[in-house]
């Protein structure tokens, strides 16, 4: 058990931080265009090459385009571009404020590593992968927290204050479950402008996500509020004259930590993915900005969906991502409870 | 009666709040229709005022909602801006398709989810168990998005099965049985996304549910009496499993409603969802509370009908109110 609970963590923490430093990781800008390779399939990254000779450094060949065949390409055997490790290129921010240019991998020019080919643009899926995975990891996380604190807020107040006031509460909190997510989704979003520029996408987007997804968890702490109230050591508490607020910190908001996790790795994904179905119908994050959901939007073009499997790579990822999240769920579900007893 | 008049009133209440949530929300909203027309040097500012003035948006808000509102009663949901017609002669044929989608998934969703969620809750641990249950949990990983392009590339590839749209050019000269094979090959696709899509909940409920009523103390009893399997079953936990089953088939309406859109959208099927999209991107006010306002309305309709079957079958609600009275 405790290897698989290493492999989860493990596993987790490696996607979060792939994504977390993607301009390190991905070799190019991801808005940067390569007009003469448009949907290169993956670089094939070789050891021998055209003459048979070993070389210990992988390198790749360039991609030209096949004179035979509309969209094929022919690997360009004339020269070879080794990989090489910790390349300069794009400037990119770590963390904002500090600029760098250091990446991973990366060939020299005029050739381009595209590990996982090349969208229709001839952006490098690869980068647009990592860098748009960030936009749509940070909205879903930013929005667990929006809507955990809404929740932990509207569900104590319920929970705590009881009458009508508790009433009103959560026949809000029902009225907002009983409307299909997504519809509820494109009722708030109609209400902001279709165009803005990414960084109001994106914060517009962690707010409309946190707000669609209070109710479940506010009524959950609700209920543990309630319950907590009564026990008997609270009410001792109480009968020796505590505060509420000590009551609230000390006794109440503790016990509710275990609901709070759960919902937070439930919560994750269902952001993750409520984020990539936006910007997939045209609603969310506009392009040249890169996330799951607008690479995934170019599937809806016939000839892109039937020709290019590499750009099914952000479904990939969005399916390990979800995964893991399930995972983890069902493991703080589980631990939490042999807490609780 | 009083149990059926307050849901009634709960879903009535529930309606209007979701109108009054969306005209709100649309107010909120910067641009309207006729923007499109303002940075058009051709259109006179004359011509935009009168056209605000004829589709009323000139006046406040509390207005504008009750005339809605005392239209909608009557089945006039106002006009659309963008198609030039009266909403509600667009929104019934949309409303009718995505109706045509969502309703033989359920049915189909719960034939398949029953017995198999009978078969292996009957025998938990079973191989049939671990691998329903590591179906299902691969199922729920998939995004509804994924699995419509994974079924469209299907057909693409494989030309089987008609893309797009629910009828084939020509369609309208065949006769009526030509018409409906025509349909059902449009909409198989489509209904196989939404019900694959729908399935690892219900299914998971399904088990959990029955397995709950077998560890129940009456099903331990009456297995103590010698009752045979099959009797205890069908005979005693089925029916006590069928109120956590009847309270989820109203709330998997909710779910099956959102993957209904996505899909719809993804496949061209010219249901509620794609209507919806569109409006969204026209700002076409009318269109967009209406849209929302007719798959609310499927979903209360849903709940009430759960609930009343509730009410039918478990008797455990209904002294209730005998004891309140």
């Amino acid at each position: 058990m405790t290897s698989r609970r290493g492999l989860l963590f493990g596993t987790l923490a490696a996607i979060h931080a792939l994504i977390l430093f993607a301009g390190f990781f991905a070799p190019y800008d991801p808005a940067e265009q390569a007009r003469v390779i448009p949907y290169a399939p993956p670089s094939r990254v070789h050891f021998v090459d055209v003459e048979g000779r070993f070389h210990w450094r992988p390198f790749v060949y360039a991609w030209t385009p096949d004179p035979a065949a509309y969209d094929r390409y022919l690997e360009d055997p004339t020269s070879r571009f080794p990989l090489q490790l910790f390349v300069r290129g794009a400037e990119y921010s770590v963390v904002p404020g500090i600029v760098t240019n250091v990446h991973l991998f990366g060939v020299a020019g005029p050739a381009r590593v595209a590990l996982l080919g090349t969208d229709g643009y001839g952006r490098d899926v690869l980068s647009r992968l990592l860098h748009g995975g960030r936009l749509s990891l940070i909205a879903g996380l930013l929005a667990t927290v929006c809507s955990l604190i809404a929740a932990a807020l509207i569900g104590t107040l319920a929970g705590f204050s009881g009458g009508t006031v508790d009433q009103i509460l959560m026949r809000t909190a029902d009225l907002f479950m009983a409307i299909p997510w997504l519809y509820l989704l494109f009722a708030v979003r109609a209400a902001l402008p279709l165009q803005m520029d990414a960084r109001d996408t994106f914060l517009l987007l962690v707010v409309v996500l946190g707000v669609i997804g209070w109710a479940r968890p506010a009524r959950l702490i609700r209920g543990i509020v309630l319950s907590a109230r009564e026990r008997t050591y609270v009410l001792a508490a109480r009968g020796f004259g505590a505060p509420r607020r000590y009551l609230l910190r000390r006794h109440v908001l503790p016990q509710t930590a275990g609901a709070m996790l759960t919902q937070a790795a439930l919560l994750v994904p269902h952001y993750v993915l409520a984020e990539v179905t936006l910007s997939f119908l045209g609603l969310g994050v506009g392009e040249p900005v890169p996330s799951w959901g607008n690479m995934l939007g170019a599937l809806q073009q016939y000839h892109v969906l039937t020709s290019y499997w590499w750009m099914f790579a952000p479904a990939v990822a969005l399916i390990v991502v979800t995964f893991g999240y399930h995972l983890l769920t069902s493991y703080v579900h589980e631990r939490m409870r042999v807490v609780a007893i | 009666m009083g149990y059926i008049t307050r849901r009634l009133a709960y879903s009535l209440f529930t309606l209007l709040t979701v109108s009054i949530l969306s005209f709100s929300f649309l107010e909120l909203a910067p641009g309207e229709f006729v923007d499109d027309m303002r940075v058009d040097p051709t259109v006179a500012p004359e011509t935009i005022e009168e056209l605000r003035r004829q589709y009323g948006l000139t006046e406040s808000l509390p207005v504008r909602y009750f005339r809605w509102l005392r239209g909608a009663a009557g089945g006039d949901f106002g006009y659309s801006f963008a198609y030039h017609t009266p909403v509600s002669s667009l929104i019934w044929d949309r409303a009718r398709n995505t109706l045509l989608l969502t309703v033989p998934a359920l049915a189909i969703g719960w034939l398949i989810a029953l017995p198999i969620g009978i078969w292996t809750a009957s025998r938990p641990g079973g191989w049939t168990d671990r691998a329903s249950d590591a179906g299902t949990s691969a199922l729920l990983t998939v995004p509804d998005v994924l699995l419509a392009l994974l079924l469209l590339l299907l057909a693409l590839r494989t030309g089987w099965f008609p893309t797009g749209g629910m009828t084939s050019p020509g369609a309208a000269d065949l006769n009526l049985f030509g018409r409906a094979k025509d349909v059902a090959a449009h909409a198989f696709l489509p209904l196989m996304a939404l019900v694959v899509s729908t399935l690892p909940l219900i299914l998971r409920h399904v088990r959990a549910s029955l397995i709950e009523a077998l560890e129940a103390p009456a099903i331990q009893a009456a297995r103590g009496h010698g009752i045979p399997r099959v009797r205890l079953l069908y005979r005693y936990a089925l029916p006590m499993a069928s109120n956590p089953l009847l309270s989820l088939a109203g709330l998997s309406i909710a779910s099956l409603l959102s993957a209904s859109f996505l899909i719809e959208v993804v496949m061209s099927w010219p249901g509620l969802g794609p209507l919806l999209l569109d409006a969204i991107m026209a700002r076409d006010l009318y269109l967009i509370v209406a849209a929302s306002l007719f798959s609310t309305l499927f979903l209360v309709f849903g709940n009430l009908a759960a609930d009343l079957a509730l009410f039918a079958v478990d008797p455990r609600i209904r002294p209730g109110q005998g004891a309140r009275a």
